[in-house]
This record gives structure tokens, sequence and C-alpha cells, in this order.
């Protein structure tokens, strides 16, 4: 049965019947701290975007490739990222007894699961809560369409039904949502001042996750630069030597 | 590779091992007097080019083994794992990605130089036949490695184009299950696909060995297809090809790494950051850009080929796609024996030069059709007539054009030798400054 499903599945994509992925309203484009050749991450901003993702995303996404240990890239030090971690409790184990136990999470644990497993995840949503470590990978224009989804709530339009216990979004394929609306004006307290806002925590929280997503980023930047800049100097030379080698052929 | 008639060596160590095995008279012969024509243009770059990618590919590919893990439980998250806690694994991770796309752009840049100068024609059939076998194995491997991070365009493109074997009359389903080592692309699937991957790039080596044999026996083509004649055609491979290879092959690795270090998702498609899922379709199912004109070559067949008017099928939709498909590169195996004409470069052939140009066009329009959904639409047309035609230049190309320009093409006239060539380019480059 299942071999007939893929078969016409592939049969399908073979002859013409691609689906459609959903007349999702086009991004708008922000200006992110970390774009361009040059960009680096806002610390701070990564720094908010923790404590929102912590006190609200994480109820239900987990964050399953980040360690607690990756936290010094926000700018914390050693203990600091100790005592975050000490703040979660994880499964360790089995034990002389043959027993799992549960004790602190330390430094080097990666992030704990909201759920147990996908299904309970499932069973508790209605739908999958994307993991988020890739997220703004794993989506076309990743940091503007998570920023998109975040604030793009709102009343059904175009006609558009949506069910009981689902919500309308523009950016996402198809509009009808399984999250309800995550953020909200003043939902999450910051200390620095910054605007306790829906667009500010939508800045911040992806500032945070692109990180998660791509870490090395500022090293892959700026080995760039120099890689291609030996390269470029490296050629010119080659071009120079090969025009004093071709002279008594020219 | 005989020792025959072997130059002695000044230096004694050298002399030592080259009296017993003949490596440095090989190297010599092979890669520094080796007689070169001297009118190469840079498009003569890209083979070398080719050969540095295929050795970058190896060596990255080699250290990401080291910490990939093939099973379908294990290798999504291996894959981050290279990326986020191996040292340098994200550089190594990034150049074998991208290093597959710029090894195909070398190649393809390599194949399209060789069909406009005619370098497959008469005495080098074998030598572009090796060629094809190189690229016809390039596409295998890379489809393979394709699925090896596991991600959902992994999962599916291999669930796509592993069925495409089922429509193999008779034995399709046998092919198909053998591929699979199951009845579904899953655990045995990857550990295959990694093995083969694995194997593969050191057969690819080896095809090239004989590439490189048979270009070194037959000598190089050259832009005005003219056999070089006197010495005074040729240069010594070392110094001035060498250190011409040097630098477009430094030029190359700067555009590479551009899209290695700023870029390096650009040319992916993100739905492979999301760990495979046998019960989610992705909404479009694409293959790699350099899979594309295939692609739309494969999906151009919307119908069965059978008797009109009676319900007698002799080729169903989803085989004649896939004919179509391999066809097309069996037309490349094909292209030295129905190219006839004797002149062999398109500098020289005033019908051939816009033709083969057009080929090219057709072929990246047929790349732009593989890309979009096979429900798309241009200027109000559903797209699929488009693959189609642009399906029917490419075949029309080689079986129509091709000949008839073999009975009716009158070429210009030949330079009577590179030499004559080279000079009369130099006197009307410098005839302006004159004047």
């Amino acid at each position: 049965m299942k071999k007939i499903t893929i078969l016409t599945l592939a049969l399908a994509v073979l002859s013409g019947g691609a689906f459609a992925a959903g007349d999702a309203a086009p991004l708008p484009h922000q200006h992110w701290h970390f774009s361009g050749y040059k960009g680096t991450y806002d610390q701070a901003a990564m720094q908010r975007g923790l404590k929102v993702y912590r006190e609200v995303c994480s109820a239900c996404h987990s964050l399953d490739l980040v360690s607690f240990r990756n936290f010094e890239a926000l700018g914390y030090d050693e203990a600091q990222v100790k005592n975050i971690a000490a703040e979660y409790t994880v499964i360790d184990g089995p034990d002389d007894d043959g027993e799992m136990f549960e004790r602190p999470a330390r430094p080097s644990d990666r992030f704990p699961s909201p759920y147990a497993n996908k299904k309970a995840a499932v069973a508790a949503n209605g739908a999958f809560p994307p993991d988020l470590s890739l997220i703004t990978k794993a989506r076309h224009h990743g940091p503007d369409y998570v920023y998109a989804l975040l604030t793009g709530y709102g009343p059904a339009e175009h006609g558009v039904e949506v069910p009981e216990g689902k919500y309308y979004n523009k950016y996402f394929a198809g509009h009808v949502i399984s999250m309800a609306p995550p953020l909200m004006d003043g939902q999450v307290s910051y200390e620095d001042g910054s605007p306790e806002t829906l667009e500010q925590y939508a800045y911040d929280i992806v500032n945070f996750l692109t990180w998660a997503a791509d870490p090395y980023m500022e090293e892959r930047k700026r080995t760039g630069i120099k890689v291609i800049l030996f390269l470029l100097a490296f050629a010119g030379v080659m071009f120079a030597y090969k025009k004093k080698i071709w002279a008594d052929q020219h | 590779m005989g020792s025959g008639n072997r130059e002695k060596f000044d230096n004694p160590v050298v002399e030592w091992v080259d009296s017993r095995l003949p490596v440095f008279t090989l190297l010599k012969a092979e890669y520094g007097v080796f007689p070169t024509p001297k009118n190469f243009n840079y498009f003569w770059n890209f083979g070398a080019i080719a050969m540095v990618m295929l050795i970058t590919m190896i060596l990255t590919g080699i250290f990401l083994a080291m910490s990939y893990n093939p099973s379908t439980a294990g290798a999504f998250e291996s894959v981050e794992r290279i990326m986020r806690d191996v040292n340098g694994g994200w550089l190594l991770r990034y150049m074998h990605a991208n290093g597959a796309s710029f090894f195909f752009i070398a190649v393809y840049i390599h194949i399209f130089r060789g069909m406009y100068y005619g370098s497959y024609k008469q005495p080098r059939e074998i030598l572009w036949i090796l060629g094809v076998v190189i690229f016809l194995l390039m596409m295998a491997t890379a489809f393979m490695g394709y699925v090896l991070p596991w991600g959902q365009m992994s999962y599916w493109g291999a669930t796509v184009i592993t069925n495409l074997f089922s429509a193999v009359p008779v034995v399709g389903d046998a092919i198909v299950t053998l591929l699979w080592g199951g009845f579904s692309v899953d655990n045995p699937t990857l550990n295959r696909f990694f093995a083969l991957h694995y194997l593969m790039p050191f057969v690819i080596f080896a095809v090239v060995f004989l590439h490189v044999w048979a270009l070194h026996v037959t000598g190089s083509n050259n832009p005005t297809g003219v056999e070089p004649k006197t010495k005074k055609d040729t240069l010594p491979f070392h110094p001035y090809y060498t250190i011409k290879d040097s630098f477009g092959v430094l030029l190359f690795l700067a555009l590479y790494s551009a899209f290695v270090f700023f870029a390096p998702d650009s040319l992916g498609h993100p739905d492979n950051y999301i760990p495979a899922d046998p019960l989610v379709t992705p909404a479009h199912i694409v293959p790699e850009w350099y899979f594309l004109p295939f692609y739309a070559m494969l999906r151009a067949i919307t119908f069965p080929v059978g008797i009109p008017f009676t319900d007698i099928v002799f080729i169903e939709a989803k085989l004649g796609g896939v004919l179509v498909m391999f066809g097309s590169i069996a037309l490349l195996f094909a292209l030295p024996f129905l190219d006839k004409h004797p002149i062999r470069s398109a500098r020289y052939r005033p019908l051939f030069r816009p033709a083969i140009i057009l080929f090219l066009l057709n072929f990246i329009f047929l790349g732009y059709v593989g890309s979009q959904s096979a429900d798309a639409t241009l200027f109000g047309l559903p797209l699929s007539i488009f693959g189609l035609a642009a399906t029917a230049v490419y075949y029309g190309f080689f079986i129509v054009l091709i000949p008839l320009l073999n009975k009716y093409e009158e070429g210009r006239e030949l330079p009577p030798s590179i030499h004559e060539s080279v000079l009369e380019a130099q006197q009307k480059s410098k005839a302006p400054e004159a004047a």
C-alpha cells in the first residue's frame, strides 16, 4: 500500500502535480544586524531573544541542537551559563541501581525539550511545533519569515475560513496556523529598557534563533574576507608572473 | 611509460629513483615539456579547475566521513554536529556542499568548450566519451551525496529519483527494491548510498586518469581546431600553462570562496534543514540546480506513446520521461559520431556557431523550466509546453541539425597553422595602435 502511495506521489511530481505552497503574502524585508558581508550578531538582542525563548517559545518548541555551553557566545560568562543551566532539570542515568534520575542541567547538556517525544508534542498542540534550532535556515528568507510570522496575526482576510482552535496568519502557507499568537506587547519584561513591544520581541527572537541556526557566522565571514583577499592577491601575483613568462610569445 | 630512451637527471637521488621507476621522466614528458598548442584561451583552464575541485571534494569528503553517521536516526544530527562541534566542521561541510556546485560549474563550462571547439571530433572520440562517463558518474555521486544529510529534500529527492527506475519494463520493481535495500527509502538505502558515495569519487578519479591519458595521446584541441603542425605551433606545458592554469584556478577558487563564506546555503534548498519525515511531503520537490535541465526533460513527457485512437500504449508517460532524460545523455556519447563535419572549431563554422550558442541558451532555459513547479505558466501558457519544446530543440540539435550541417554547411577558410592564426590576431590587435 505504502509503495503504491509513493509511486502515485512520484508520478504526481513527475507529471505535473507539484503541490502549491499556498498563497502566503510576500515577506517584508527587515534590516538585520547580521546581514551583509561584515554583519555580526547583536549580543544584547540575542540575550533578550533568549529571555523571550525561555519564557514563551520554549513552552512548546524544542531547541535540540543548542547546548547551554553555547550561550557563552551570547556574552554570558561561565558562571552565568552555569546558573542558567541549573534552572533546568534533565533526566540522566541509569545510575548504579539501574534507575533513571533527575538532576539540574549542566552547561554540557542540550537545552531540554518541552515534550518527551514528537507524539506528545502533537497531542498537546494539535500540530507539531517544529524544533527551532535551524528554523531560520529551514525557511526561505528565514529571519524575515520568522519575524513576519510572529507579527502576521490578525483577523481572517480574503474569505479564508479559520476552524475552531486555529488562527489566521498572513505569512503562513495556507494562512491557517495552529500556533496561537505567541507574543503580545508587554508580555516579557526587559531589564535594559528596550521597548516591550511585539515588534521588539520578534526582532530579538529572530536574532537569537539566527545565531542558534548559524553559530559560526561571524567566524565564517571574518575567515572569508581573509581567504578571498589572499586568493585575489595570489591570483594577481600569478597574473603578473604569467605576463612575464608569456612576454616572449606576444 | 617505458624507460627506453630516458635522459639522465643531474640530481643523484632523482636519477637513482628514475632509473628504477621512471616517474620523473614521465612527469617531465607529460607535464614538463609536453607540447601544447600555444593559442589556448581561458576556456582551456576548466580542465585543471575541475581537477582541483575533484581533489577538494575528495579531501573534504574524507574528513566529513570521519564524523558522519549513516543511519536514519543519526545522519541529520551528525551533520549538525559537524557544523557545530567538529573543529572547522562548518568549513569542511560548506566547502563540500558548495564544492559540488562549483565542480559542476567547471565541468559544464569544460563540456561546452569541448562542444564549441569540436574537441570531440576524430581523433578525440574516446577522450570525449570518457569525459561523458565522468559527467554521468558525477551526477550519480552528487545525487547520492545530497541524500546523506537526510533532510526533507534528501529523502523525497531520493524517493522520486529511485522510483524512476520502476518505469523500466519487467525488471523495474526489482531494480528499485535493490536500490532501496527494502521496500521504501530507509536505513539500508542511506547505508548503501553512503558506501557508494564514498566509492564513486575514486572511480571518477580512475576515469579522469584515463581521460588525461587519452588527452596526452592525441594532444589538446585548440581554438582554431587546426592540429599543430610544427614546433612553432606549440609551447611546453610548463611553465606556460602551469602558470596560466594557476591564475585561472585561483580566480575560480575566489568565486567559490565567496559562496562558501558569504552565501553558503544559497545553492541548497531550505527544506533540507528539516529532518527527513516520510509522512510530510515538501511543497515542491526540486533537485539541485545542476540537475534542473535534465529534470525538465524528465517532466516534459506527460503523455503516453501508442497507436492513436486506440488504447494500445507502447510507452507509458513515466517511462517516456525516463527515456528522454537518459537519451539526452546518450546523445552526448553519440556526438562524435553524429557530427561528421570536417571543421572542428565553431569559429570557422558560420551556421554551427549560432546553433551551438542557441543550444546553450536552450539548455539554460530547460534549467529554468526544471526549477519551476510543474503547474507553472509562462506568457499565459502552461510551462510544460515550453519544457516539451525545449526538449525537442535539445534533441533536434543532435539528430536533425547536426546531420543537416554535415551535408550543407560550408566552413570558412581555416588558418594554415596555429602559429599563423596567432600572428594574424596579434597584427590585428596592434593595427589600431599603429594607425
